[in-house]
């Protein structure tokens, strides 16, 4: 299989509502990607396109309705869905689109407006629920993370301080952004002090729902040399499903991470993650859910994460920087887009160009992973500069 | 053609009932949000152009889905256009009998590449090729929608 | 990315401003219905809901009792063998409390939830309400027991049940 690289990458703004439709942010992140590598959309010759559930935008087959907004007239355009997992779902499928020799320019695209969902985006999310058992108790989506973080937290003697830590890390870096409508400086306490909405979560805790679109471009070799001195090359890759009886499972472990990762890093070469690993990007929609990735992705042993975020490790200029970019809790949560803001945040790491959220030490292999469904997808991109 | 079988009572079925229990408001966009600002304010239709491509987008777009570009000229077109589609419905939106057949066409405005959907005044009589044109509700009661043009008539 | 100072593209659109007619809209109200075949597991499920008892399926290969019931094991992929009554009594493996409804309007008296694995079944249950608790007194272990509706309300529903509560060795029979 031939190599592949991401050299160019795009980002909207993410907002609680933007006035853009759906394939007006697809089109401004898309072609920002295109620009900053110098191709036109004439070199693409095929276009990935993420974007989690149709009821969000309100549109049927949203992904036809988006493709033009995603570079996709006249082309060979496939839309993969995996709940929240989608954003880094989106380098995994478009990957085989070059490695395979299909495709030499593949233009990767990932959008979300949830504001046009009423009276909350939440409220599609009902349908998350099994249709029989579930939704005639009238579940809200915070629950099953009410559930899992409660089971988390009770399994390894976890406290709603330590967890609290992230929020703080995440928005605190998201300042440093330049798309920032939920970043800020907040303590532990200010966490601890927001709104309960589902014991233990509370506001603080939680990334809300936001409208943004991110591209990427990936390449095949030769046009990576060509159109850059600095490709970043996709790694590894890996993806895992776990079943939908969630409560059948013990919520404690991700399980289904820990299977995609381990695919990345036998593809990827990596035997000493904790080593090889320079910076993450796991998938932080809740606070507690950025400690759980962690010991999925075996960067951190199970109930260790949050040691060694007290320790400082997980900050940008610790050992093993995570989420740098300020993450969902801190940039906002598109759901697709979401995901792929955090390959694009690599990329700009591994190549030295992250500007005021930049990790020190030239940071040579970074991860990008992301959650979805009913607590059952992993998606993983392990990502180098050689 | 419609369903093989109606089914009056869901629970004949052992079946599960639901509801998908949200409701949408989209906004218009960008591109839109100036075309239907037009349509109700000063009642003209408004296209953008794409100099390269040669093609004038009916609703104007923010950009060229052909070449990427970004579209800033707009330009003026219709009321009037030719009909390039029709036919004529029976059955409504729910699948039940219409009491009065409509008319849908697709209509080019003059100086648009493409085509916009609307009804038809005259059920009979309507033909691909046939010149129409805009018929729009009084200006105090347009609200920036596609509904602000009643339908369209034989020009 | 090139040292950005400058703001991404993207046009935020406040309540405000759509309130102020600033930016137009259209409302596009759904009438999804729908009507769900219950498919054999469940429809068995829910009629023993009904008689007011719980039943699971047994995987033969994986000695398991599913809970849900399903006609194949998604774990070894067979067909699941027998149906196998569970329980009415469990443990809880996590639990919370929402002050939010579905739509994220907010309630004064917390609703109460609790995943239970019912007695009988193979780590088998399902999400269900507490009742009969103070929300401080939940536990992870605690044991459980279910309160039916009585015969003549009982629908075929997952609702047939009221609530869980706590198990009490007094009155309830032990598993």
């Amino acid at each position: 299989m031939r190599k592949v690289a991401v050299v160019g990458a795009g980002l909207t703004r993410f907002m609680r509502r933007a006035q853009e439709t759906g394939p007006e942010l697809a089109w401004l992140a898309a072609s920002q990607a295109l620009e900053s590598c110098g191709l036109t959309l004439k070199d693409v010759d095929s276009v990935a396109l993420g974007s989690a559930p149709d009821a969000f935008d309100g549109v049927h087959m949203k992904g036809e309705y988006l493709s033009a907004g995603a570079g996709g007239w006249g082309r060979p355009v496939i839309r993969p869905y995996a709940g929240g997992g989608t954003g880094v779902l989106m380098p995994v499928h478009a990957w085989f689109h070059v490695a395979s020799g299909v495709s030499d320019v593949c233009l990767v695209v990932a959008e979300e407006k949830m504001s046009t969902c009423h009276p909350h985006p939440q409220g599609a999310f009902i349908t998350i629920f099994d249709n029989i058992l579930e939704r005639p108790l009238e579940p809200n989506l915070i629950w099953i993370f009410a559930l899992e973080m409660r089971r988390y937290m009770e399994t390894y003697g976890i406290t709603k301080e330590e967890i609290a830590r992230v929020s703080v890390k995440n928005k605190r870096n998201g300042l440093d952004h330049p798309s920032t409508h939920v970043a800020q400086e907040i303590t532990v306490q200010d966490v601890l002090d927001s709104e309960v909405m589902v014991a233990p979560v509370n506001r603080l805790d939680i990334s809300p729902a936001s409208d943004g679109a991110a591209a990427i471009v990936m390449v095949a070799e030769d046009v990576a040399r060509r159109v850059t001195d600095k490709p970043v090359w996709i790694k590894g890759i890996g993806w895992n499903l776990d079943t939908t009886y969630w409560t059948n499972r013990d919520l404690a472990y991700p399980a289904y991470v820990e299977r995609a990762a381990r695919m990345a890093y036998k593809m990827a070469g990596v035997t000493e993650p904790r080593k090889q690993i320079n910076i993450v990007e796991p998938y932080d929609p809740f606070s507690y859910k950025e400690l759980h990735h962690l010991e999925g992705l075996l960067l951190a042993d199970k109930g260790q994460a949050p040691k060694i975020t007290a320790d400082g490790v997980t900050q940008r200029n610790g050992n093993m920087p995570v989420c740098p970019s300020g993450g969902l809790l801190g940039v906002g949560n598109p759901i697709a887009a979401a995901g792929l803001m955090k390959v694009a945040e690599i990329f700009w790491q591994l190549r030295g160009e992250a500007g005021a959220r930049q990790v020190p030490g030239q940071p040579k292999m970074g991860l990008a992973q992301a959650w979805g469904d009913l607590m059952q997808v992993g998606t993983v991109a392990v990502m180098g500069v050689d | 053609m419609g369903t093989i079988e109606h089914v009056e009572r869901v629970t004949d079925l052992r079946a599960w009932p639901g509801e998908f229990p949200v409701s949408h408001l989209y906004t218009m966009g960008i591109a839109g949000e100036r075309f239907f600002r037009e349509l109700k304010d000063s009642g003209r239709f408004l296209g953008t152009r794409c100099a390269a491509c040669e093609h004038v987008y009916l609703p104007p777009s923010l950009f060229c889905p052909r070449c990427f570009a970004a579209l800033e000229e707009w330009k003026e077109v219709g009321p009037q256009g030719v009909v390039r589609g029709v036919t004529t419905a029976h059955w409504g939106a729910d699948g039940e009998p219409l009491e009065t057949p409509e008319t849908l066409a697709l209509i080019q405005l003059d100086g648009a590449d493409d085509v916009l959907v609307h009804r038809i005044e005259q059920v009979d009589g309507a033909s691909i090729g046939d010149r129409v044109e805009a018929v729009l509700t009084e200006a105090a009661e347009r609200k920036g929608s596609i509904l602000d043009v009643r339908y369209f008539r034989p020009a | 990315m090139r040292e950005r100072t400058t703001p991404l593209p993207g046009t935020p659109l406040s309540d405000a401003a759509i309130h102020r007619g600033d930016a137009l809209t259209q409302e596009w109200p759904s009438s999804l219905r729908y009507a769900w075949d219950t498919g054999v597991a469940m429809g068995r499920f829910l009629s023993e809901l009904k008689a007011g008892r719980i039943v699971g399926r047994r995987c033969e290969r994986c000695q398991r009792v599913l809970v849900p019931p399903r006609m194949f094991c998604e774990r070894c992929f067979r067909p699941t063998t027998a149906w196998q009554y569970v329980e009415d009594s469990g443990t809880i493996s996590t639990f919370s409390e929402s002050y939010i409804r579905w739509d994220v309007s907010r309630v004064a008296e917390p609703i109460l939830i609790a995943v239970v694995e019912l007695d009988g079944a193979s780590q088998g249950g399902f999400l269900h309400f507490m009742g009969e608790v103070k929300p401080e007194d939940l536990r992870i272990g605690m044991k459980v027991k279910a309160v039916w509706k009585p015969p003549e309300e009982r629908q075929g529903s997952i609702l047939d049940i009221r609530y869980f509560r706590p198990f009490d060795s007094a009155q309830d029979r032990p598993a």
